[in-house]
């Protein structure tokens, strides 16, 4: 999945990838008298095999919308319908091919961790035969196969995170959605995850994750919806989203030797350089923030060049690639919520 | 985990396994987890009715406080009591933790199954505890008491009140389960419970309380009552009891009410 920021891995096209894997549609969600609905009038559509993210700042209504979609919200109108099958009409056969990794675990604590996968498989009509080695089976991809009698109370944040995914998946589910997938779990516990579901994706299940880390949404997403006040602000893959970014890249110089109206002049004069602003402040030394239209490296000689025919000595330098994060506070602002 | 290439999975594929298994699956889950805590569930079930036939049935005997017929008109008291009760505790205690703290719960809301049919899980496996609770009371009582005979011939109908008792307190707790927040379940379980406790004519027969008209009808009141007194009708029919026919379609009654508020604050705490 070293690709997954770009687009969607090639399959053949099948008449069955016109439909849909989740889809949403002018969906509102207002819980009880409160003024502003939670969901406002959302729609998109994501496809099967691919994985989707939801980015937003925390009450943005991304849980909302996953409520939704796994049948524990009812919406106040609009449309939600997962592999086809509308999730307010039917929930019942929603529930079937749906898996939901929630953000708070809720791993049942009076059966110990295989019997939380087996017990999942028979709420969901798993045949009693294969339960016990299906829980095994994934276990063991989930790197749990040592805490298959452990109680869920003794796992540690990763480990209980891992035995959701596994319980999620028991049912053989076409859709998984995981809410916040790895808020609160250590880095090596995160890249864990990350890879679990890269990895389910390569093997054709869809996945919908919500998180307000854009490095998870970069990283693991296909495409991203951006989502603020129940709204939905930008969809595309990250690398598109980053490209609509006005501003682009910069260039950080710390330096010593000219003044400042000579330098700006001079590095102004450089073709692809989109503006130059002056971050000196209090700071002893000149600071300068160029902005670039294209890659910062491209333009990087002949900045320098410039600098130098300008007489002055860079100390520091640091090239700044717009990430999502960009795109996401240019979208939502930089208010705390 | 099959590759999507393979055969199309076109339109909504059958729909599960159909809501039968998964309810079944639910219930053994829950019939599982209390066989594996069968010590702590029969102390529970056990220790406060041995203690008050122990005391009303033997001790104040003893002393010559009570009739010696006395005994005879507890047990069947004792064994409502307990279906009731029972009941109640397995369906109303984990429900507030459930839903307030835990959240173990919604991997089956989340089975596919409807969510009243999660509610009505909920009443029949605290039913099923309940019908345990007042089935052990039969050998306790017989061993602790001495003057114990029963009609034999009462036994279908007895089994049949117990049944509508046990549902009765099933669907009671989970009203209290989903109606009552965490912080006030010590209340409540000390206002409610304890007056249920001692309103539900398990001590005394009903029709004799002719000179205590207010409490004759506070018990009235009380599901336990009828079937308390249905017991007695069916088992004990020497003592003074209420007809069966009316102790019948109280329970029934009393299932269908606490069954509806029940079910409905479930699925108004299962979705929001």
């Amino acid at each position: 999945m070293s690709s997954q920021t770009t687009t969607l891995p090639a399959r053949p096209a099948t008449a069955d990838d016109a439909e849909p894997a989740v889809e949403v549609a002018d969906l509102v969600k207002r819980y009880g008298r409160s003024s502003r609905p939670a969901v406002d009038g959302l729609s998109f559509a994501v496809r099967r095999g691919e994985v989707f993210g939801l980015l937003g700042p925390n009450g943005a209504g991304k849980t909302t919308t996953v409520g939704v979609l796994t049948t524990r919200v009812t919406k106040t109108s609009g449309r939600a319908t997962v592999a086809g099958i509308d999730v307010s009409a039917d929930p019942v056969a929603a529930r079937a091919v749906l898996g939901v990794v929630p953000q708070r675990p809720n791993l049942d604590r009076s059966l110990d961790a295989r019997g939380n996968l087996v017990w999942h498989a028979a709420y969901h009509g798993v045949p009693r035969a294969r339960r016990r080695a299906l829980a095994d089976e994934l276990l063991e991809r989930m790197g749990l196969a040592d805490k298959a009698t452990t109680n869920p109370d003794e796992l540690s944040g990763g480990q209980a995170q891992r035995l959701i995914i596994a319980r999620g998946l028991m049912h053989d589910p076409r859709v998984l959605f995981l809410d916040e997938p790895s808020t609160g779990l250590d880095p090596q516990a995160r890249l864990f995850v990350h890879d679990r579901v890269a990895e389910l994706a390569a093997s054709g299940v869809t996945v919908v994750l919500t998180t307000h880390d854009m490095d998870e949404a970069a990283k693991l997403a296909d495409r991203v919806g951006i989502v603020d006040h129940g709204r939905l602000l930008a969809l595309d893959t990250p690398s598109a989203l980053v490209a609509a970014l006005p501003g682009e890249a910069t260039i950080d110089l710390t330096l010593t030797g000219a003044d400042v109206a000579t330098l700006r002049g001079r590095i102004d004069a450089v073709r692809g350089i989109a503006g130059v602003e002056d971050l000196t402040g209090e700071r002893p030394d000149t600071h300068l923030r160029v902005r670039c239209d294209g890659e910062a490296g491209a333009v990087l000689a002949p900045v320098l060049g410039a600098v130098a025919d300008a007489g002055a000595t860079v100390s520091e330098v640091d090239l700044g690639e717009p990430t999502l994060e960009d795109v996401f506070i240019d979208l939502t602002g930089r208010g705390l919520r | 985990m099959s590759a999507p290439t393979a055969a199309p999975r076109t339109a909504p594929r059958q729909a599960g396994p159909g809501q039968g298994r998964a309810f079944l699956g639910v219930l053994g889950r829950d019939l599982a987890v209390t066989g594996k805590e069968f010590g702590s569930f029969i102390s529970q079930v056990l220790v406060q009715p041995f203690f008050l036939l122990f005391v009303f049935g033997v001790v104040l005997g003893q002393l010559g406080y009570v009739t010696p017929g006395y005994a005879q008109l507890l047990l069947p008291g004792l064994l409502a009591l307990n279906a009731f009760f029972v009941a109640v505790q397995a369906t109303a205690l984990p429900l507030v933790i459930d839903f307030s703290y835990t959240k173990e719960i919604e991997d089956r809301l989340l089975a596919p199954l409807s969510t009243r049919l999660v509610a009505v899980e909920k009443i029949v496996f605290g039913a099923l505890r309940g019908l345990f609770g007042s089935l052990v009371m039969i050998p306790v009582g017989y061993l602790v008491l001495d003057e114990v005979a029963w009609d034999l011939a009462g036994l279908p109908l007895a089994a049949l009140l117990l049944v509508l008792g046990s549902l009765a307190g099933g669907a009671a707790g989970l009203v209290i389960g989903t109606l009552v927040s965490p912080r006030r379940i010590n209340v409540v379980f000390a206002v409610v419970i304890t007056p249920l406790l001692f309103t539900g004519s398990t001590q005394f027969p009903f029709l004799q309380l002719g000179n205590l008209r207010w409490f004759q009808v506070i018990c009235a009141l009380n599901p336990i009552t009828y079937v308390s007194e249905g017991l007695r009708g069916a088992l004990t029919p020497s003592v003074p009891h209420l007809a069966g026919w009316i102790c019948l379609l109280a329970l029934l009654v009393s299932c269908a009410l606490f069954g509806a508020i029940g079910i409905r604050g479930f699925v108004r705490r299962a979705i929001d």
